[in-house]
């Protein structure tokens, strides 16, 4: 179980504050205006912004001042989720240990997860000789490798035309369903979140709201999310 | 992320920092130990400033004055070999000065291609020795840096504003109102305060052409003191009276002094409609072309003169060119040793003055360095045993605020774009130096490696304070040919020079950008 315990993030004259749990295994989308937070809140939950007040526990453990690489968690984030001067494979392969030459089995590992992403061949090309769907692919083949217990998304695919993005939103689903792990994804379409998501967290005006379900939430929206949604 | 998480360990940075200040606090000790201050500045000390100051003044205003039109000229124009034109344009900044000297003594020399000339015409020659040869070699190495800055601020200027002063009929006198005199305005200054601090701690140029207490730079006064009286104290002396000019002046300068672009980019044309008219085009291909001339012909002069005197070589120019070539290729290692962490501190540092330790070695001259760390040598052991360790120090603590300038900005972007990442993947400290820090800086490394490489093996400055005939550096060993009258074996060893600084230049370039993703 994720608990955000009464956090806040203070940046400049903006705060956040949040106090609900999430269930392990869970899929949650983060959704409201632009500029409510929502990336903020996923940053804090990843180690990458700091609290200024409240504790984020995971498994029952303060990870509150733990780096971003001790949480247990893979995070994709909207853009620059591969570094283009390495291949794909190595890409993949820094998901599991953060050196360039791997052992065979651990070879075999990343071969394993850029098939299952789709990607069987790619390993030896450079990113920008991917497209933007073979792209997040490869981050996606990462996290496969990562095998955390979280994976955090925020805003992974907003480059990427409906379709695909459908597309691209199963296979997170399933990746993570393999890999049993939960997803939080920040996204800006209501129809992706019906996609993935069990349940939603609204966040607006300063607050994050804890998850409710999504079906219920999104045909019944509050006032605020109705506003939100249009 | 958690208070203190960095993607990088300043340790590192800081240790280099204090290397580097600790080297340069050391000479000052040395300085400290020996210098006279009870007998004060005497008219030759005072007359050496002047001139020091005046000679830059001079190079420094004329380089500017010069290159606006040529500046302007090459941004409009569209003509064969501009590309090459502009490359070239980098090449004094890798030229080692004494080989310039050389092709410059061809051109303009007592029995240069112009006083040939000028002779047939019947007018008088003209000396290139003294503050009008100083101020002359001066402009050769900066015009094309004034350049460079202001080819590189036209291009800046957006496509837009072109368009809209075509659109809306400007004339010449709107034209420089509302683009030009801004644009000048925004980097003359700065182009102006560099070329001023170059020149004030000039030393080889002065050395070859000044001379005599009426053109003395404060830098060579420190090498006559030194070699001629062996004087310690006044070396001293003349060394704190190089800190208070060269430094003050460095320090006043760093907030003029602009951002310098090495790189690609300016061979970028932009559509222009003004200066159509015939006049215009007349004059603007007369400034190139005497610009290009300017550059092209001393340079021509080396290849020619230097293809006639290799056979003239002697074997010393061979060994003291291995000499320089592993001296350079230390100093390359030592600036990547104390550049590229610093460098990661300045980086993620969130307080801008670290950046200002790399700036000490615009601020000290090289022969002042030298001095202070004789002085401190001197008594325990025999400095010519020293010369080759502290060339490289030196080499590399000069090359330090170029490397600085050329490697921030890029780990600087590096962090801010893929910081994140590296830390959610647990890249950190050396493996984010190996897997990303260096390979995504990889061809500004090979750039600052490369111009080190060119500026170590072509200089000539403390190696003549430290050096004697068994160790000496080839830039050394031409000086003596010269002095010595061997014309034809000093053009030799300076074609050897010239390949020299920029082949290395021109392996470490390339290696950088060789299979570089954008």
């Amino acid at each position: 179980m994720l608990s955000l315990n009464k956090i806040q993030v203070t940046q400049g004259t903006f705060e956040l504050k949040a106090h609900f749990d999430v269930d392990a295994e869970q899929n949650v989308a983060v959704v409201g205006p632009s500029g409510a937070g929502k990336s903020t809140l996923v940053g804090a939950i990843c180690g990458f912004i700091d609290l200024s007040a409240g504790l984020v526990m995971l498994h029952g453990h303060d990870i509150t001042q733990a780096q971003p690489d001790a949480r247990d968690m893979a995070m994709l984030f909207q853009d620059n989720n591969l570094f283009p001067h390495l291949t794909i494979a190595q890409n993949v392969g820094l998901g599991i240990r953060p050196a360039l030459r791997l052992t065979g089995d651990e070879v075999g590992q990343v071969n394993d997860a850029l098939a299952r992403v789709g990607l069987t061949d790619f390993g030896t090309r450079k990113p920008s000789e991917l497209s933007g769907g073979q792209q997040s692919r490869a981050a996606l083949a990462r996290a496969l490798v990562q095998s955390k217990s979280w994976m955090i998304l925020d805003e992974p695919f907003a480059a990427l035309g409906p379709a695909l993005r459908a597309e691209m939103l199963d296979l997170v689903a399933e990746v993570a369903a393999e890999t049993k792990a939960g997803v939080m994804m920040v996204t800006h379409a209501p129809e992706d979140a019906r996609r993935i998501s069990d349940s939603v967290i609204f966040v607006a005006d300063g607050v994050a709201h804890g998850p409710q379900a999504t079906t219920g939430l999104l045909d019944n929206p509050p006032p605020a999310l109705k506003a939100y949604l249009g | 992320m958690a208070r203190n998480a960095k993607p990088i360990n300043n340790a590192a940075g800081i240790a280099a920092a204090t290397f580097v200040v600790a080297a340069v606090l050391l000479a000052f000790v040395g300085i400290g130990l020996r210098v006279e201050t009870f007998s004060g500045l005497g008219p030759a000390e005072w007359q050496a400033i002047r001139f020091t100051i005046l000679q830059s003044l001079l190079s420094a205003f004329l380089s500017c004055v010069l290159a606006i039109p040529v500046a302007r000229a090459l941004a409009r124009r569209r003509f064969w070999g501009r590309a090459f034109l502009i490359t070239l344009l980098g090449a004094p900044f890798i030229l080692p000065v004494i080989v310039a000297m050389l092709g410059l003594l061809a051109v303009f020399g007592r029995s240069g291609a112009l006083n040939d000339i000028l002779a047939m015409l019947g007018i008088s020659k003209i000396s290139i020795y003294g503050l009008q040869g100083v101020v002359l070699a001066h402009v050769f190495f900066n015009l094309p840096l004034a350049i460079r800055l202001l080819v590189h601020g036209w291009q800046g200027v957006p496509a837009e504003r072109f368009r809209l002063s075509a659109q809306l009929g400007f004339g010449r006198g709107m034209m420089f109102r509302l683009i030009e005199l801004p644009l000048l305005m925004r980097i003359l200054p700065g182009a102006f305060a560099l070329i001023f601090v170059i020149c004030l701690t000039s030393f080889a140029v002065a050395l070859t052409l000044g001379g005599g207490p009426r053109a003395t730079t404060v830098e060579l006064a420190i090498y006559q003191a030194f070699r001629f009286d062996f004087n310690l104290g006044r070396a001293a002396l003349l060394s704190l009276v190089q800190l208070f000019v060269a430094g003050g002046a460095a320090v006043l300068a760093f907030w003029l002094v602009p951002s310098i672009s090495f790189g690609g980019g300016m061979d970028r044309m932009q559509r222009r409609w003004d200066g159509q008219v015939r006049g215009a085009r007349v004059l603007d291909g007369a400034f190139i072309f005497i610009a290009a001339s300017f550059l092209t012909l001393p340079l021509l002069a080396i290849l020619t003169s230097g293809l006639r005197g290799m056979l003239e070589v002697p074997l010393i120019v061979w060994s003291s060119a291995w000499t320089s070539l592993w001296v350079a290729l230390i100093s390359v290692l030592v600036l990547l040793g104390t550049a590229l962490p610093m460098a990661g501190w300045i980086a993620t540092s969130r307080n801008g003055s670290v950046e200002v330790i790399g700036l000490l070695g615009l601020s000290v001259s090289p022969l002042m360095i030298g001095t202070g760390w004789f002085i401190l040598i001197y008594p325990i052991a025999n400095p010519t045993d020293w010369a080759l360790p502290v060339t490289i120090a030196v080499n590399a603590l000069m090359a330090l605020p170029f490397a600085l300038r050329i490697l921030v900005p890029s780990i600087r972007e590096t962090i801010q774009t893929y910081g994140r990442l590296s830390s959610a993947l647990g890249i950190s400290g050396f493996a984010m130096w190996r897997c990303v820090l260096w390979p995504r800086s990889r061809p500004r490394i090979g750039f600052a490696a490369g111009l080190t490489a060119a500026l170590s093996i072509g200089d000539l400055g403390v190696i003549a304070l430290f050096g004697d005939p068994d160790r000496s550096t080839l830039p050394l060993q031409m000086y003596r040919l010269m002095g010595s009258y061997r014309t034809d074996a000093a053009a030799g060893a300076a074609l050897i020079l010239l390949v020299l600084a920029f082949g290395l230049f021109w392996i470490m370039d390339y290696w950088g950008r060789r299979n570089a993703i954008a």
